[in-house]
């Protein structure tokens, strides 16, 4: 498959500060890839970069094959869609839909036609000559989306479109967005820090600190096999439990636990003995009978349980340290229990103690 | 059972009583009566003394309602009085100042809000620069520049007529102006801006399509501040215009304060009245907007 963007040794730097360093990414043709980071790792700087609304310091950006790096972004074939949605308050939905296609002097009746159109696929035909000030937040992102829609462009930038919405509002448009994908097939960039879009939206990730990518997959394998410390901590919630111990041989022992990790799928073929840190999902530590059959059995006490409905997050006591364990919804667990925990070691994750890179 | 519906001291329920009377009311009150008294009586004085005869203001009775209503004195004033060898009265000065304010607050807010849509949204190398040394020109004092301004105006040609003051009031505003349109730019979304570009707008669309329509507010305030100041301006009508060209303040400074004859009190109260109608209806008019246009050239020394 073709690559739709191409992002060649970017750099962007404000003044001294280096936002983005010899970044490079490909994107292939009708790929949603999602750019995931906390705040301030350089995801929406590169989203602008893309877009045309930043100079690049450094680097060439290519969309299409063309080299864009120069062009303007109305030339570059993208459509962009704001966190705030930016609709021109004083324009109707209409006004707003067809705004790019009159700067680009698109005949009217084809402009017309691309409103209707985008109206229908997005469900706002009868908003169409309402102002924005009288849409709710829903209505409004999908005016925005169609405003990128109507320009019938090749790549769609999304920064953190459903940040504005509320939770439930936030996952309805987030399985609208899958719909629109799956139906338009277009190539999709969008920024967000909230994992959970991420991982539902996102034929890959791109996690990203301090304006380098520090791995680029699939969701699954993010999920399932984080390249270092910092993506295996940031993806998941709750977060992964980590221990740090010494790793001799196929044996990792912990300050309190100890346990054969022989069933571990280590990123490479041998491995020198090293101090580590050890890694487990709350959902993957077993509890009840499940537990006594893991590679490791253990005890521990349960200090707060927090029932979610669906499952039951538990903090207990074990090693030295809190632990979060993900239970069964109706467990009917107490604070004070002891519970049997046990993990097994094709589901644990290892990472070198000083360069955090996963063994 | 003590009944639950009435209010009794000991058991308080529902919105806690207020009394009419109190001490903080008294205070409040009294001190807002008595400032209004202190605005209002010269005003009352000089409606009241323009609506006299001059036999009835020679009797001296200063805060007296007039016994005889006539408006002789407005028409007096506004057509018949003399400046120097004109005597057209205000009329002719009112005409000046109209030709002089129209061009002045076009000129100076478009190019003010121009000036403020590029610092804030197209920042350039050293834009900040460019507007810190603009801000600084609000700071220097009109008095060291008025002979210079008195040598340019005459080297191009404009000196004592009426777009020599327009010049002179345009390149004066535009600080506070620049300042105004510059901050209320830069509080609309950076996004809009950029969701403009990619709708391949360019500077002129999206000022005049997104920009200016939603910056109505700020257009009125900056209208309401050069109307009153332009219109209230003395020092720049009195230097660079000649009698022919004066401003109506200026032609009513020289009425009030002509030496000759005897001093016809009634009518140089209308002609006050006159002069100081326009921002006075802009006053009223504006309201609320007028207030935001104080507190905006609350940094104007």
């Amino acid at each position: 498959m073709a690559n739709s963007v191409e992002i060649k040794n970017l750099d962007l730097n404000f003044g001294a500060f280096k936002v983005l360093k010899q970044l490079n990414l490909d994107i292939a043709e009708g790929e949603f890839l999602v750019l995931l980071g906390s705040s301030g790792c350089g995801k929406s700087t590169l989203l602008n970069c893309i877009a045309g609304l930043l100079d690049v310091s450094d680097g060439q950006i290519f969309i299409k094959g063309e080299n864009v790096t120069w062009v303007e972004p109305s030339e570059r074939g993208i459509g962009m869609v704001f966190q705030s949605y930016a609709l021109y308050p004083q324009m109707t939905v209409r006004g707003n839909l067809s705004f790019g296609l009159k700067n680009a002097k698109v005949p009217k009746a084809e402009i017309a036609k691309r409103v209707d159109q985008a109206a229908k696929v997005l469900q706002i035909e009868a908003l169409l000559d309402r102002k924005p000030g009288a849409l709710s937040g829903g209505q409004r992102q999908r005016v925005a989306i169609g405003r990128a829609l109507v320009r019938d462009v090749d790549v769609f930038l999304f920064d953190e479109p459903l940040s504005n919405l509320d939770a439930k509002l936030r996952t309805d448009l987030r399985v609208e967005l899958k719909r629109l994908h799956q139906q338009l097939k277009n190539t999709m960039i969008y920024v967000t820090h909230d994992q959970v879009e991420a991982m539902t939206l996102a034929d890959r990730i791109s996690i990203m600190k301090n304006g380098v990518i520090e791995q680029l997959d699939t969701p699954e394998v993010i999920y399932a096999k984080p390249c270092n410390k910092y993506v295996a901590d940031f993806i998941g919630s709750p977060a992964m439990n980590l221990f740090t111990g010494q790793l001799e041989g196929t044996t990792f022992t912990a300050e309190g636990f100890s346990i054969d990790v022989g069933g571990y799928e280590f990123a490479t073929e041998t491995h020198s003995d090293t101090t580590a840190w050890l890694g487990i999902r709350p959902e993957h530590i077993l509890t009840g009978d499940a537990a006594h059959t893991a590679t490791y059995t253990g005890t521990a006490e349960i200090d707060i349980v927090e029932p979610m409905g669906s499952d039951t997050l538990v903090w207990v006591n074990f090693a030295g340290q809190s632990v979060r364990v993900r239970t069964d919804g109706q467990s009917g667990l107490k604070s004070g229990d002891a519970l049997t925990i046990g993990f097994d070691a094709a589901r644990l994750h290892l990472f070198d103690m000083t360069t955090e890179i996963r063994l | 059972m003590a009944d639950m519906t009435t209010n009794t001291a000991a058991d308080p329920r529902g919105p806690k009583p207020k009394r009419t009377f109190s001490r903080a009311n008294i205070f409040l009150y009294g001190t807002l009566i008595v400032v209004s008294m202190y605005y209002l009586l010269p005003l009352y004085v000089m409606i009241v003394t323009s609506l006299k005869g001059m036999p009835e203001i020679r009797m001296g009775n200063v805060f007296g309602p007039p016994v005889e209503v006539t408006f002789e004195p407005w028409v007096k004033a506004w057509s018949e009085a003399c400046t120097g060898i004109n005597c057209d009265g205000l009329s002719r000065g009112f005409g000046n100042s109209v030709r002089i304010l129209i061009p002045s607050i076009v000129l100076s807010i478009a190019i003010a809000s121009i000036n403020g849509y590029a610092l804030s949204n197209w920042k350039f190398k050293g834009s900040e620069t460019f507007f810190t040394i603009l801000i600084i020109g609000a700071f220097i004092p009109y008095q060291t520049m008025l002979y210079p301004i008195v040598i340019m105006l005459r080297e191009i040609g404009l000196m004592g007529s009426i777009w020599g003051l327009v010049l002179v009031h345009t390149v004066f505003g535009m600080p506070i102006l620049t300042l105004l349109f510059r901050n209320y730019f830069a509080a609309i979304p950076e996004e809009l801006f950029k969701a403009a570009r990619v709708d391949g707008a360019g500077f002129w669309q999206i000022y005049f399509q997104i920009m200016v329509p939603m910056a109505l507010p700020i257009f009125v305030v900056a209208i309401i501040l050069q109307v009153t100041g332009i219109w209230n301006d003395f020092l720049f009508g009195v230097i660079y215009t000649k009698p022919a060209t004066y401003p109506m303040t200026v032609q009513l400074n020289n009425i009030v304060n002509s030496v000759q004859g005897v001093k016809e009190y009634n009518v140089n109260m209308a002609a006050t009245l006159l002069t100081g109608l326009v921002p006075l209806v802009i006053y009223f008019a504006s309201g609320k907007l007028f207030v935001r246009g104080i507190a905006a050239g609350a940094v104007k020394g």
